[in-house]
């Protein structure tokens, strides 16, 4: 034992004298979750899909503020209306050399379709909707589907192409429900996460997965696009608690961390680090039972469900100070909603204001409603999923008893949270959604619609709000492929939306991202943390 | 000793059997894994197929028995969010922990004894006095202080060693460990030594009090008038007498911190199981959650295996089968 200590000594001193030795090309990251898989089809999560477009990328990207941008398809248009061509870049090759072409698209497509490991993602509903996929030659696709698809760029920016060299066929074709020509045995999540098929065509390829330890990418210098990225190996340690995480830039074991947090932020000025804010598309916002009579946590003196009517959710509305809880609770890092996607984005309105906090016209409204003297409600919540969850749920509560709402709160961790939600059995519950696709009709779709499964619309509409006239204006928007008629009807829907208030918004949730000083890095509004953004200051 | 054995292997049985019960109910009430796996926009035909695939279609004592029947076949289930088998999963982190958990054990073992030793020798002394005194510092430290603390000051402030991860891995007799590299003794040096701050404390204590009681005793007395040298009477005669309680405790502690170095884990960015359980609990990952319990319960049942087989060595006096059964 004593033999052993003394063999501990001595490599201990040696480490000291040893350390401090750093690789200026090396980018640590430390990341506040860890990614599940390097399968790029596997489960569409931020960190997952943050990893994921180091490596592969899609016909189309999405820029740091969401617009589209050409990525493996230089230009796209709609041929008709129920065609989609894309142009494939000329250039475009994966790290082994390969070039991309077609029947990548086909491959890629195939396998969306045949993962049989995939936990759910919206991956397959594209890929659904796709009936076939014609090559007139290696660098033209014709997606067709069945109805106008007019948003389907945007969704292709999600979905990672792959290399059709891991398979084995004769001819490949595309086609629902069937094997698409394949002989060989479709990859499984564990197939890429032992790292031989993980070819893609992105900018860094994987070097090490480990899973629970780091994950090593070292830069692709067969990239063909027009920027190499400056870092010639990237490693990325999972540090999941923002104490941990922040020292451990301080200590200078990572140059770059995702959400420190706002807290801290003048700890890291003060200490010399730079620091990033960027608004993100996510949205925060609550989600009011308007579909039944008797709602679970409410109690009215009329012994019916106040919050169908349309008075009584604005009046909620305005008696929240958006601005106040952005400053006090938040730390100032989040920005107002005026609706549910950032202004300026496609399909939100152009001229929108941060609805009026008001609470002495917000009380006038509860008495012309029927409810002078309030009524009982329950705020429910999670209290470790969304940057300060619980504290701004109770923040609203005191908002809301202001005005004579009688308000509680109910938080309670994600696990049991969201199982609950799904059973409706809350009366007011925090939802929070960001839009990857970038533009309006995404949060309608989902949150907004009336839930029909056959349409795929309103899946989390779990307040049961509906409204025909919104119905009537979305499905129309869904099938238009004119922009500019499209964005003008999406703005229709989401004027209703915010006229019923069913769902009040409150704020949209900022990424941050802390760095040594010498480096410059730009945030994404989809919150991905990329190597790719952060640059050497050259000086 | 081997009737002794296969017994208490058959009764270990019965323990995982009703382990696994308790746990995997439990972890059955909490939640539906489906609402934290499948996001929103995933559609209903294909969320009722992950269901199906995940068997969680069916009733609970129908996935019970069938997690019971695989497991029989030595298959504990495939993580929800991982896609892997739950054990792979473990194991795959079980080598970080490991190493991690003997070397603060090696640190309490020549601390906790050493010091011990020597307070309990010079009890009334300056010496003994600030051991016992600095001991208590020791345990009632709050563990996720005490390594922000360990951060702090030699991460931050003095820039000795890094603040969290592990270093680079070699692969020895398939396993990976970081402990053959000098960047890796850096890495596990601040978590081990958090890891082992608190036993040493235990141990220490307990050794001191140990060896101030069997001095007084009749034997200690006996061979110093016989004019036994002094550390031969520390060796011989009080350390193998105090021994069993130490013992007793480390094992325990061993397999405590295999099992539970959760926090520790959590504050140095070690990525070993306590993260995998913590994480795999919050995501309602409920294979993990039983397969790593079941595990750990294993554990437990061996290192308790073990200890009982050291105190017959220790101890000539302790007969492992009483006679007559």
């Amino acid at each position: 034992m004593r033999r052993y200590f003394g063999f501990s000594a001595i490599a201990f001193s040696l480490a000291c004298a040893f350390g401090g030795i750093s690789h200026a090309e090396t980018l640590r990251i430390g990341l506040a979750s860890e990614p599940t898989a390097v399968d790029p089809h596997y489960h569409q999560t931020t960190p997952n899909e943050a990893l994921i477009s180091h490596i592969f990328e899609g016909l189309v990207k999405m820029s740091p503020d969401m617009e589209l941008q050409p990525s493996l398809a230089s230009k796209w248009e709609a041929t008709d209306e129920t065609t989609w061509t894309f142009y494939l870049d000329e250039r475009a090759q994966f790290s082994n050399g390969e070039p991309f072409t077609a029947q990548d698209v086909i491959y890629s497509f195939c396998r969306i379709l045949n993962n049989e490991t995939a936990i759910g993602t919206g991956l397959t509903n594209v890929a659904r909707r796709i009936q076939a996929i014609e090559t007139p030659d290696d660098k033209t696709v014709h997606l067709k589907t069945a109805a106008p698809y007019p948003v389907l760029p945007n969704e292709l920016a999600r979905v990672p192409m792959i290399w059709s060299g891991i398979a084995e066929f004769d001819t490949l074709e595309f086609e629902q429900g069937g094997d698409c020509g394949v002989t060989s045995s479709w990859p499984t999540v564990n197939d890429f996460n032992q790292g031989d098929l993980v070819i893609g065509t992105g900018p860094y390829s994987l070097k090490q997965y480990d899973k629970g330890g780091t994950i090593i990418l070292e830069r692709n210098d067969n990239y063909w696009g027009d920027e190499l990225p400056d870092w010639t190996e990237v490693r990325m340690v999972a540090a999941p608690s923002a104490g941990p995480r922040l020292t451990g830039l301080l200590a200078g074991d990572f140059d770059l961390i995702e959400n420190p947090a706002a807290r801290d932020l003048k700890r890291i000025e003060e200490s010399n680090f730079s620091y990033e804010i960027k608004p993100s598309v996510r949205i925060m916002f609550f989600q009011l039972d308007v579909g039944r009579d008797e709602s679970p946590f409410v109690k009215s003196p009329k012994g019916d469900n106040p919050l169908q009517n349309q008075k009584v959710r604005q009046a909620i509305s305005m008696a929240i100070d958006r601005q106040a809880i952005i400053d006090r609770i938040m730390d100032g890092v989040a920005e107002p909603a005026t609706q549910y996607l950032p202004q300026g984005m496609f399909g939100t309105i152009e001229d929108a204001t941060v609805p009026e906090y008001n609470p002495e016209k917000a009380k006038e409204l509860l008495a012309e409603a029927g409810y002078p003297d309030g009524f009982e409600l329950t705020l429910s919540a999670t209290n470790d999923r969304y940057i300060n969850d619980a504290q701004l749920t109770q923040a609203v509560a005191q908002y809301l008893s202001r005005i004579g709402i009688k308000t509680n709160v109910d938080t309670m961790t994600s696990s049991v949270y969201f199982p609950k939600r799904a059973k409706r059995e809350f009366s007011v519950s925090l939802g929070g959604w960001g839009s990857e696709t970038g533009e309006a009709s995404n949060y309608l779709q989902y949150w907004v619609t009336t839930t029909n499964p056959e349409l795929g619309v309103g899946g989390s509409n779990y307040g049961g709000y509906s409204n025909p006239e919104l119905d009537e204006i979305f499905i129309e928007a869904t099938r238009t492929l004119d922009d500019e008629k499209r964005s003008e009807l999406l703005q229709q829907a989401v004027q209703l939306a915010l006229d019923d208030m069913a769902h009040i918004p409150l704020h949209f949730e900022s990424g941050i991202w802390a760095f040594r000083p010498d480096i410059t890095y730009e945030g994404r509004a989809d919150q991905r943390t990329m190597a790719t953004h952060a640059k050497l200051k050259k000086d | 000793m081997a009737v002794f054995i296969v017994r208490r292997l058959l009764q270990s049985i019965l323990v995982l059997f009703a382990v696994s019960i308790v746990v995997f109910f439990a972890v059955y009430t909490v939640g539906d894994p489906i609402e934290l796996l499948v996001s929103p926009d995933v559609s209903q035909e294909q969320r009722d197929a992950i269901i199906a695939r995940l068997g969680l279609d069916k009733p609970v004592w129908d996935q019970y028995l069938s997690f019971l029947w695989r497991a029989l076949h030595g298959d504990l289930g495939t993580s929800f969010v991982h896609g892997i088998p739950a054990v792979t999963l473990i194991l795959q982190r079980f080598p970080a922990t490991l190493e991690l958990v003997i070397v603060a054990m090696i640190l309490t073992c020549i601390f906790g004894l050493t010091l011990g030793l020597i307070a309990g020798l010079y009890r009334d002394d300056w010496m003994g006095k600030s051991i016992m005194n600095t001991s208590i510092l020791g345990f009632s430290l709050p563990n996720f202080w005490q390594g922000m603390v360990l951060i702090l000051l030699f991460s931050v402030w003095l820039g000795w060693l890094p603040a969290s991860g592990r270093g680079p891995t070699t692969t020895v007799l398939g396993i990976p460990l970081s402990i053959f590299t000098v960047d890796g003794w850096r890495h596990i040096a601040l978590p081990a030594v958090n890891l082992a701050i608190a036993n040493i404390a235990l141990v220490l204590r307990m050794t001191a009090s140990g060896v101030h009681e069997a001095q007084g005793q009749d034997y200690v007395r006996f061979a110093r008038a016989k004019g036994v040298k002094p550390g031969r009477i520390v060796r011989r005669h009080i350390l193998r007498n105090i021994l069993i309680p130490v013992v007793t405790v480390i094992g325990m502690e061993f397999g405590t911190l295999i099992a539970y170095s959760t926090i520790t884990e959590t504050v140095f960015s070690w990525p070993g199981m306590g993260k995998l359980l913590i994480d795999s609990v919050y995501r309602l990952d409920r294979p993990v959650v039983v397969a790593y319990v079941m595990l750990v319960t294993m554990l437990f049942v061996i290192i308790n295996l073990v200890v009982d087989i050291l105190y017959a060595v220790l101890d000539p006096r302790v007969q492992l089968l009483e006679p007559g059964t």
